[in-house]
């Protein structure tokens, strides 16, 4: 198990750099900093004097290591929209959009399996076509009209919840509930399908040939084998929640990673762009190594292949 | 039998929703086993052997169908028993060991996890002599202690292990029927030999009433007090093992044996042979016997009705509307 957590581990890492690679590469490629950072009015003399006074003419993969070894350190520069180190910006913003993104995957992920499961157990039956209806529901709706609808029942005609802003917890209620519907689907199918198929598979008949209860059969015994693929699209699920929603986020006014991401894009600023690029990836490397830790857990035959 | 059997069985049907139509499993089909006598169910592959086991155990797949007039085992009427009351039973009374070795152990759980919940559900035991019990039983039936069996995963063991762990997980409980659905077919030539070995010898010590499915007709003339001969779902000769090898009176019995060098004198591995044609399709009704088609003997009557069961002198229950006598000379 440990060789499986440090082999899992390098493998992140690896990937880790070769996404922070790509991504300078790719921003410097396609802007030129130094034109992005001199603004509108500049001439190109100023432009030229920028570009020697931050560096920028030195060659690419010297900036490139120059950077990861900031990076390293904490530091990703400054952001010439904001005028804040990037490192500021981010620890401002993340708070946010991690708690959303944690309690949206809760939400999806309480809501769609005990889902998937009752429809597998049930296959066929109100029950089914009810959690099915759920899915379809989840996937077709567009984000900024259940935005607007939830505000207007529950915020504006029903004063339960906030319209929006950050205070307390009670304003992540509505964006959670939003953001989830949109994980809710593919975990609830998945589930569905995987237990179906495990329900007929031989070792869960042998689980009912020894009188087990309803329970352990369905809970012990196939949902820990169903579960398994689940698990992995639950993790991209998850990262790209706390990758931040900039539709979320714009509705209801939450300043997260998604809203930065958005801001950055909109004045090329490169330091903030690279560094929510990064943390997203890593969100998304992250999630991927813990799934496979957790399946590892579940299913042994993972863990020694 | 002056008792009333252990076993009980009459009238059991099993249909299969198919694609096609509805797929007649298992006909009709009733018998009888007396306490701690061993029947044989033999037949070809698709003949409705392993539907009649899993019928009798409750343990059909979701397309399936069952009605009978009667399914009795022990004092317990299976026909009234509910989920909950059935599921008492089950690995309790009445245990099924299964075709199939490599799938039928979960993946997820270990030997001595999967061995010791069903101490724990039935014998209300505690987790460590639960494991304790588990680890005897795996002595048992040849898993030598020291190994650390218990704490390794089904997919850390072999075909013949794992199909040791089920029948010791299967026989913990002390049942006092077992259903053994051809546990040895799935397993290298070697070692079926040793598991049937084993079974056979557990199954006389413990005393237990067993319901054995094979292929093998050498198996069948050591192990069996009964055979019944399975043919298009339907049983179509029963009675007691000599006799019916000795002397087979339904056409597809002798049949089967007369493709066996030396029928009487088999030895294990001596398999059911094939005999030409096939079988009728069992989606709808059949029209006659359904052997008449591969029947050697077969007559006009033969296509029109469905032949019935009928107790011959000796005792024994053939479904043929000609006795031997009038099929085959005595030569
Ligand atoms: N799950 C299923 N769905 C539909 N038909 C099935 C299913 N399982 C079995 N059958 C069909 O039911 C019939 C009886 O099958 P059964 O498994 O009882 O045969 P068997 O005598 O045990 O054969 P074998 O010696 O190959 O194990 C066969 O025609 C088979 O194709
Ligand atoms: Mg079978």
């Amino acid at each position: 198990m440990l060789r499986f957590l440090l082999r899992r581990a390098g493998l992140a890492l690896l990937v880790a750099l070769c996404v922070s690679m790509l991504t300078f590469a790719l921003l410097n490629i396609t802007i030129d900093p130094a034109l992005a950072m001199a603004g509108e009015d500049a001439t190109d003399q100023d432009i030229q004097a920028l570009r020697v006074a931050m560096g920028f003419d030195r060659p690419a993969h010297v900036r490139y290591l120059d950077w990861l070894q900031s990076v390293l350190q904490g530091d990703f520069g400054v952001s010439p929209y904001f005028g804040l180190p990037v490192s500021d910006l981010i620890m401002d913003r993340m708070p946010v959009t991690v708690t959303l993104g944690a309690l949206a995957t809760a939400f999806a992920v309480i809501i769609g399996v005990p889902l998937g499961v009752v429809a597998a157990i049930y296959p066929n039956t109100l029950i089914d076509r009810v959690s099915l209806s759920v899915a379809v529901f989840g996937q077709a709706i567009p984000n900024f009209w259940f935005s607007l609808m939830l505000i207007i029942l529950l915020a504006v005609q029903f004063p339960i919840f906030p319209v929006s802003g950050t205070e307390g917890f009670s304003s992540f209620i509505l964006p959670t509930i939003v953001l989830g519907t949109n994980a809710i689907p593919p975990i609830m199918r998945l589930t569905r399908t995987g237990m179906l198929d495990v329900l007929s598979s031989d070792y869960i008949r042998t689980a009912w040939a020894k009188g087990l209860q309803p329970r352990q059969v369905f809970f012990k015994h196939a949902l820990r084998n169903a579960i398994v693929p689940v698990v992995a699209v639950a993790a991209i699920q998850a990262a790209n929640m706390f990758g931040g929603s900039i539709v979320v986020e714009a509705v209801f006014a939450l300043h997260g990673i998604g809203m930065l991401a958005y801001e950055s894009i909109q004045r090329s600023d490169i330091p903030t762009m690279q560094a929510v690029i990064l943390i997203f990836s890593l969100f998304f490397i992250g999630f991927s190594a813990l799934s496979d830790v957790i399946n590892a857990y579940l299913d042994p035959r993972i863990r020694v292949s | 039998m002056a008792d009333a059997p252990f076993v009980s069985v009459s009238g059991l049907d099993i249909d299969l929703e198919v694609p096609g139509g509805r797929l007649h499993a298992v006909r009709d089909s009733s018998f009888d086993i007396a306490l701690g006598e061993t029947l044989c169910i033999v037949g070809e592959s698709g003949s409705g052997k392993s539907m009649t086991a899993l019928g009798l155990m409750g343990l059909l797949p979701s397309n399936a169908h069952r009605s009978a007039r009667r399914l009795r085992v022990g004092n317990h009427d299976l026909l009234s028993l509910n989920r909950r009351e059935m599921a008492d039973l089950m690995g309790r009374e009445m245990a099924m060991i299964f075709q199939e070795p490599m799938t039928s152990l979960n993946p997820c759980y270990t030997v001595g996890n999967q061995m010791s919940e069903m101490l724990i559900r039935h014998l209300r035991m505690g987790r460590r002599p639960a494991l304790t019990l588990a680890r005897d039983w795996l002595d048992r039936v040849g898993i030598p202690p020291t190994a650390g069996r218990l704490d390794q995963y089904p997919h850390q063991l072999s075909g013949g292990l794992r199909q040791r762990v089920m029948i010791a997980m299967m026989l913990m409980c002390s049942p006092k029927l077992i259903i053994a659905d051809e546990p040895t077919t799935a397993l290298d030539v070697t070692i079926q030999a040793q598991i049937l070995h084993l079974l056979a010898g557990l199954q006389r010590e413990l005393g237990i009433t067993m319901i054995f499915i094979t292929h093998d007709l050498g198996v069948v003339s050591r192990i069996a007090d009964r055979v019944a001969v399975m043919y298009a779902g339907q049983i179509v000769e029963m009675g007691r093992t000599r006799e019916i090898l000795r002397d087979p009176q339904h056409p597809y019995t002798r049949g089967l044996l007369e493709c066996v060098p030396a029928p009487g004198k088999t030895r294990p591995g001596a398999h059911l042979g094939t005999i030409p044609g096939t079988v009728p399709s069992l989606v709808g009704q059949l029209s006659g016997c359904g052997f008449a088609g591969r029947c050697p003997h077969a007559a006009v009557g033969c296509r029109g009705e469905i032949p019935a069961l009928t107790v011959r002198a000796d005792g024994r229950q053939v479904r043929c509307l000609f006795t031997p006598d009038a099929l085959w000379s005595a030569a």
